[in-house]
């Protein structure tokens, strides 16, 4: 179930504009809240415009972020995690305790709002808010492994043989440390699509008219919508809530594997 | 043992300072890198020099931003402690957090005013979660792997799947326009606290009912509950006096780590439910109106509220668990 909407999720975003049905900013007013039909499959909102396509194109913008916050998130988290781990010492002290706990006992999503409010809402923005607050939870596991791993006979081994702090840390501990970065990409990812539909309807992510799914919401949240045309707000919850659930079911079950005092439970 | 207490005490008060310091220099570090004259985007294009004068000198905006500036002309210059940074610090010290931009009130009274309505609210949203998780995930741990327990995890898994943003909606969908129960919006009345402590506590207990259910069962397997059950205490009195007592610890743990999580969903909450507190004052008074003043405000007052909790929680943990108390 949950491999399957992941795999719906990403045939739609790649295929949007084959997928969808109508061009997603188009206006027609004498469609108003129209109920799904077999013009409109999802009916129409507020404006006219289809429903359906929109949630397509949406898809589309939910996966975009998630994959960059997430690559760049984890790419950064990485470097200074492992760097942590690596070096200890007063590097580890200045990097964890200090920098580490900084981000950690702030709110994220009060960050990200701090950052979109002074930068100005817009994608790349929204992009850049959520790597800042997105890189600690990478770089905190990458430094607990890297402090692990770096104890190894092979680390040893490697420095006998006289191979470099760069050359240990990059194609020896990493390479066996880097799994449970896999877990927590999986549910950085349905962070990161949440807190773009966060900002989004706070009105703080990506701007009016490009059909984000916390826009739409924030659009069909109106009494006059929920009234006459219910089905507006609903399609769109339904699609971040099954997003969400397939990302966590996907890390949930990737911990599982990845830990097999997890698994005979 | 009492030194070792005492320097730890410090050190946690040293890094909430910290912490403290760093937000209130980042967001003041953005507020000043920000293009744009301040006095103009408040003013308008057409006020007066002397308005424009008179603005910057009550917001402190003809005094130099840092202790050190930089221009092509003169290059790096020493402005001394007489900077806005130094300013605002001291006016944190004395309880004053400037003036807002829009309307010259004291940012600390407007903060003051709306600060209970989302304490309140958060206060309600945790009882809500206690509430249903601390049942629910004894029923779950105590029929693991039947039915019941099936239900409450599905429960469990939609809660935290679900965000804010959805549940709110849906509840004003379900309660006020379906059924008429509860009005959509507002804070006035006292039964207006009841949609939005449902929608901020939905996620919370969900998380909690997990976390309750999988206690329950360790503490289950433990020696001291066939003890317990051997000298003939009822089912009921093993699970709610030993194996909950014990089992709640982690669980306080987590309560703390999620009050950001709460704190921050209130932003949301309050702009659904149109809820008069700390969250819709930032939205519609700080960032609508580019009242940056008031904005620095309301992230040092909502963060400093995240990082006393979280120290509380860890005073409430140690209280539970007299292991940790000892050592």
């Amino acid at each position: 179930m949950n491999r399957l909407t992941y795999i719906v999720l990403i045939l739609t975003a790649i295929f949007a504009p084959w997928i969808a049905t109508h061009d997603v900013t188009a206006q027609n007013l004498i469609m108003r809240y129209s109920a799904p039909t077999a013009e409109h499959w999802f009916g129409t909102d507020s404006l006219g415009r289809d429903v359906f396509s929109r949630l397509v194109f949406g898809a589309r913008i939910s996966l975009e972020v998630g994959i960059i916050v997430v690559a760049v998130s984890s790419f950064i988290g990485t470097i200074i995690g492992s760097i942590a781990g690596f070096y200890g010492g007063f590097v580890d002290k200045f990097l964890s305790g200090y920098l580490f706990n900084v981000f950690l006992a702030f709110p994220g999503l009060l960050l990200a709002i701090a950052l979109v409010a002074f930068l100005g809402a817009g994608l790349n923005i929204l992009i850049f808010a959520l790597c800042v607050i997105g890189w600690v939870g990478y770089a905190r596991v990458m430094r607990g492994q890297v402090l692990k791993v770096r104890e190894y006979d092979f680390v040893q081994a490697a420095r006998a043989l006289g191979a470099s702090n760069m050359r240990i840390l990059f194609t020896h501990i990493l390479p066996n440390a880097i799994q449970p970065l896999i877990v927590q990409a999986s549910l950085g990812m349905a962070g990161a699509v949440l807190s773009e539909a966060s900002l989004s309807f706070l009105g703080l992510g990506i701007p009016a008219p490009a059909p984000s799914w916390g826009t739409m919401l924030e659009e069909a949240r109106g009494l006059d919508t929920l009234y006459s045309a219910p089905h507006v707000f609903f399609f769109p919850a339904i699609a971040i809530a099954l997003t969400v659930l397939a990302f966590n079911f996907i890390g949930d079950g990737l911990r599982e594997y990845l830990d097999p005092k997890q698994r005979k439970r | 043992m009492m030194k070792y207490k005492l320097l730890n005490f410090a050190k946690q008060v040293g890094l909430m300072l910290l912490v403290v310091w760093t937000v209130v220099s980042i967001v003041t570090f953005m507020i000043e890198i920000l293009p744009g004259d301040r006095a103009v985007s408040a003013l308008g294009e057409n006020a007066t020099p002397v308005q424009l004068a008179n603005f910057r000198r009550v917001h402190g905006l003809d005094k130099p931003a840092f202790f050190l500036s930089y221009s092509n002309a003169e290059g790096f210059k020493w402005n001394g402690g007489d900077n806005r940074y130094a300013n605002y610090w001291k006016g944190i010290l004395k309880g004053d957090l400037g003036k807002s931009f829009k309307g010259e009130r004291p940012v600390s009274g407007m903060i003051l005013e709306r600060y209970p309505a989302t304490i309140k609210l958060a206060v309600a949203a945790l009882l809500v979660a206690v509430a249903i998780a601390i049942p629910l995930g004894v029923l779950a741990g105590t029929n693991k792997n039947n039915f019941v327990d099936n239900l409450a995890s599905f429960f469990a898994l939609l809660g935290i799947s679900l965000p804010t943003f959805v549940v709110g909606p849906f509840l004003v969908y379900l309660f006020a326009v379906q059924f008429r129960i509860f009005s959509p919006t507002g804070s006035a009345n006292p039964e207006d606290i009841v949609l939005p402590a449902i929608t901020l506590g939905a996620a919370l207990s969900a998380i909690l009912t997990r976390m309750v259910r999988s206690s329950v069962i360790e503490e289950l397997g433990e020696d001291y509950v066939r003890t317990a059950r051997a000298k003939g205490l009822s089912e009921r009195k093993v699970v709610y006096k030993h194996v909950l007592k014990n089992g709640l610890i982690p669980v306080v743990t987590i309560l703390g780590l999620q009050l950001g999580v709460l704190l921050a969903g209130a932003i949301i909450t309050e702009k659904i439910f149109g809820w008069q507190g700390l969250g819709l004052l930032l939205l519609d008074e700080g960032i609508r109106k580019d009242d940056y003043r008031l904005i620095q405000g309301c992230v040092l007052v909502i963060s400093i509220t995240f990082i006393l909790a979280n120290s509380l929680t860890d005073l409430v943990y140690r209280w539970l668990d007299p292991r940790i108390r000892l050592s």
